[in-house]
């Protein structure tokens, strides 16, 4: 069976690099992977939806169909709401609690939904909720939100640890290294 | 080696190797990232045109001279470059010529979801379409030497899931190429006695191809269960096969124009129900009917938007999944204008001094979106100055309440001749150029305005006040979109001049690595709530318990917000 985990967030959380980490770190594992990311108009400020699916067995489709995803890792309280009926039945949704508002909000043409989290949790999905905002301060940088939460998915795969850490290596640029090792692990202990 | 890659980079590493002199492209979502990765090689030369017209005329050059050569557009850009695109298949090519173009289904990051396909049919080309990063790979490096086979360009039709996902790529070593440049002007020069020799032989040529097309390694038949079959191609057969797996047989066009008719009918008589799968027009379906095969297309499917493999499962298998939606309706959220985004003020002026603004395509269109809800029209690059100057001649002194207003590189792509047109046509428009030091939407992009190439290294840099009156505009000005007071006071003086006007709304993106605002932005004690600063639209500012809140991990201290607090609640927390 591949894995199909879905990340959402907002453009400019920096949910590109989170999915570039998990595709490398599936490849590691000697999978086959495919991974969709999002350009363009929707990086400024919109909502953005990236796809990882990987396995043992070839990966058609780099988009993740509804009620399919195993995991949704969503950056935002609002975007993990949208996307939840792509989850699949007994799926996990790993939320960041941050809220941001989007500009129909800000301007008062609509109305941020109460008690996103509680709702999501009444329809009987198992969801892990973290603030990783924070963690990502203690950590040392705002910016370090998606590799805490990646630090938290890695928690819920079977991956080894130790190849995740060796992929962020890898990945961010070397004077960042130890915040995001950090964040990385921080995420992981939750 | 193998490795992950991006469609758009695999695209560029199989030209490369296939030993490409010259790449050429005018950045455009979903095909940037393919001139972006080739400026990463050492392929001998690699550049940011103006615009895909003069992209694909470099391309054409370099494979006349010898060159294997590149270009790459978005999928709009193909209708700026199809002028020399119909002419180069008459032509035909010396080395091989690849133009690659990348529709957008769904409208992801365009303005319309033209099908490019149409383009290979009208302009006698042919077209090849991958559906993964390794197919990218294979069938750029392929394409040249197909192009040279049968002299003639070849158009690589990708599609934003191809483009932008990433999957496994096995790429090799780059071989060098280059043939001898011969003189020869009964092929380069297309001129009413050689166009009707060429034209014959560009028919016969494409004959040729079809029979090509018949056992090409492009195209391929998969037999599994013959009950149902599926003619489809690029990421529609992924979807297909996600879709149905075995349960199905599936004839994968790689080659989408010419069609292979023989290929087409023996699947069809080896399937009990034939569908084709393909997004936007029914391109592959009225050819297939023109065969007089009978065929489920169009209507079962749909010309409009992305397909996915929940809609072919759905369509052929008729089974659906659903999962648990919200149970009330989310608010959308629309891409916003950056924080310390310099458009915001040039719209905001805009706004409050009422007047009908012509816009463009670029970071800017989203000035079109509430609270600011300014721009009254955008139709392609560049048609804002052609606009407000058919609306000032259309309507008597409707540019004393008109603008047209462009981004820097969308001035450069194809605002000049509108401008020109102003002038030479005795119009009186004003035109604000927002100079924001980079091209801004596709992701930073240098431009002729930045000075620097794609590779980073310094070049002239084009003067825009002087290009400016050198068209013959007498009344050029620089303002900062910030000041908003001044930035005002200059827009209203120069509608209200019977001659053209430029004004250049000159601050940098704030994404921009050398723009350093100090700080971030605190709400004090004077907020009365009165929302004032709500409507200069910054995702930065947000209202909570009846005041302003600033969020400070969006905030990046601009202070644009300052000058629209009448009360000077909004302060500033030192860094
Ligand atoms: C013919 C065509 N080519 C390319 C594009 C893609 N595109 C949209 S906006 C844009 C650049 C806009 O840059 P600029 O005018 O400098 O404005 P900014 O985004 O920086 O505000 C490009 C290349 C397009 N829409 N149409």
């Amino acid at each position: 069976m591949n894995t199909s985990i879905m990340i959402v967030g907002v453009g400019g959380q920096g949910t590109l690099l989170a999915s570039r980490i998990l595709g490398n770190t599936a490849i590691r594992c000697g999978y086959d992977v495919k991974v969709s990311e999002v350009h363009g108009m929707s990086q400024r400020g919109g909502s953005v939806v990236t796809y990882v699916r990987f396995g043992d067995e070839k990966v058609a489709s780099p988009i993740i169909g509804e009620a399919s995803a195993d995991i949704i890792m969503a950056f935002e309280q609002l975007e993990a709401y949208r996307s939840i009926d792509y989850l699949k039945k007994n799926g996990r949704l790993l939320v960041n609690a941050q809220q941001i508002d989007p500009m129909p909000v800000i301007i008062g043409k609509a109305k941020y939904p109460e008690n996103i989290l509680s709702k999501i949790e009444e329809k009987g999905i198992n969801i892990i909720s973290v603030d990783a905002l924070s963690l990502a301060r203690s950590a040392g940088s705002e910016k370090a939100v998606n590799v805490v939460l990646i630090g938290l998915l890695a928690k819920n795969t079977d991956i080894e640890k130790g190849i995740w850490e060796e992929v962020i290596k890898e990945t961010v640029p070397p004077k960042f290294l130890d915040i995001n090792l950090k964040a990385f692990n921080l995420g992981y202990s939750i | 080696m193998k490795e992950i890659m991006l469609g758009n980079h695999a695209v560029a590493r199989g030209a490369y190797e296939a030993g490409v002199k010259v790449a050429s492209a005018y950045p455009g979502t979903p095909s940037t990232e393919i001139m972006e990765y080739m400026a990463t090689l050492p392929c001998p030369h690699v550049e940011w045109a103006p615009n895909e017209k003069v992209a694909a005329e470099t391309a054409i050059g370099s494979s006349i001279a010898g060159g294997r050569a590149i270009c790459a557009m978005k999928h709009v850009g193909l209708n700026v470059a199809a002028d020399p695109l119909f002419t180069a298949a008459y032509t035909g090519v010396n080395a091989g010529l690849l133009i690659c173009v990348a529709d957008d289904p769904g409208m992801h990051s365009s303005q319309n979801e033209q099908d490019s396909r149409n383009y290979a049919r009208a302009a006698k080309v042919i077209m090849l379409e991958p559906s993964d990063s390794n197919e990218c790979y294979i069938y750029a490096k392929n394409a040249f030497s197909l192009s040279e086979k049968f002299d003639l360009p070849v158009i690589l039709r990708l599609s934003t899931r191809v483009s932008h996902s990433q999957s496994l790529v096995e790429t090799g070593e780059r071989e060098e190429f280059s043939k001898p440049y011969e003189k020869n002007p009964g092929k380069y020069v297309m001129m009413p006695a050689m166009a009707k020799r060429r034209h014959p032989e560009l028919e016969n040529i494409l004959t040729e191809v079809k029979n090509y097309a018949q056992d090409c390694e492009f195209n391929k038949i998969e037999y599994h269960d013959k009950k149902i079959g599926i003619i489809t191609s690029g990421i529609t057969y992924q979807y297909a096969k996600e879709a149905l797996g075995d349960k199905a047989s599936y004839l994968k066009l790689g080659m989408v124009y010419p069609l292979p008719e023989k290929l087409i009918s023996e699947f069809s008589k080896n399937v009990d129900t034939l569908y084709v799968a393909e997004e936007l027009d029914d391109f592959f379906e009225e050819y297939i009917k023109s065969l007089g095969i009978k065929v489920i297309g169009k209507e079962a499917f749909t010309k409009i938007g992305e397909y996915s493999a929940d809609l072919i499962r759905k369509v052929i298998l008729k089974e659906e999944q659903k999962g648990t939606a919200p149970d009330e309706a989310l608010p959308a959220r629309p891409p916003v204008m950056c924080a310390g985004c310099p458009h915001r003020g040039t719209f905001y002026a805009l706004k409050s001094l009422g007047l009908t603004v012509c816009g463009d395509i670029g970071c800017y269109t989203l000035g079109t979106l509430e609270p600011l809800a300014s721009v009254d029209s955008c139709v392609c690059m560049g048609a804002s100055i052609g606009l407000a100057h058919g609306m000032d001649k259309a309507i008597e002194n409707s540019s004393k309440k008109t603008v047209a207003v462009l981004g820097d590189s969308t001035f450069i792509h194809s605002g000049i001749t509108g401008l020109i047109n102003v002038v030479y046509n005795k119009g009186n428009t004003t035109v604000i150029i927002l100079d924001n030091s980079i091209t801004g939407m596709t992701g930073h992009q240098d431009n002729p305005l930045t000075g620097k190439t794609i590779k980073g290294e310094p070049t002239k840099q084009v003067n825009l006040v002087m290009l400016c009156k050198a068209i013959g505009v007498e009344n050029v000005r620089i303002a900062d979109p910030f000041n908003i007071e001044q930035f005002k006071k200059v827009v209203s003086e120069e509608i209200e001049k019977d001659e053209p006007s430029v004004i250049i709304a000159q601050r940098p993106c704030a994404l921009l690595k050398s723009v350093k605002y100090e700080g971030k932005m605190t709400v004090t004690d004077k907020c009365i709530g009165c929302k004032m600063c709500l409507k200069i639209g910054c995702p930065a500012i947000h209202f909570k318990d009846g005041h302003a809140l600033i969020d400070k991990t969006q905030c990046n201290g601009c202070g644009f917000c300052q000058q629209i607090c009448k009360l000077k609640a909004l302060g500033k927390e030192e860094a």
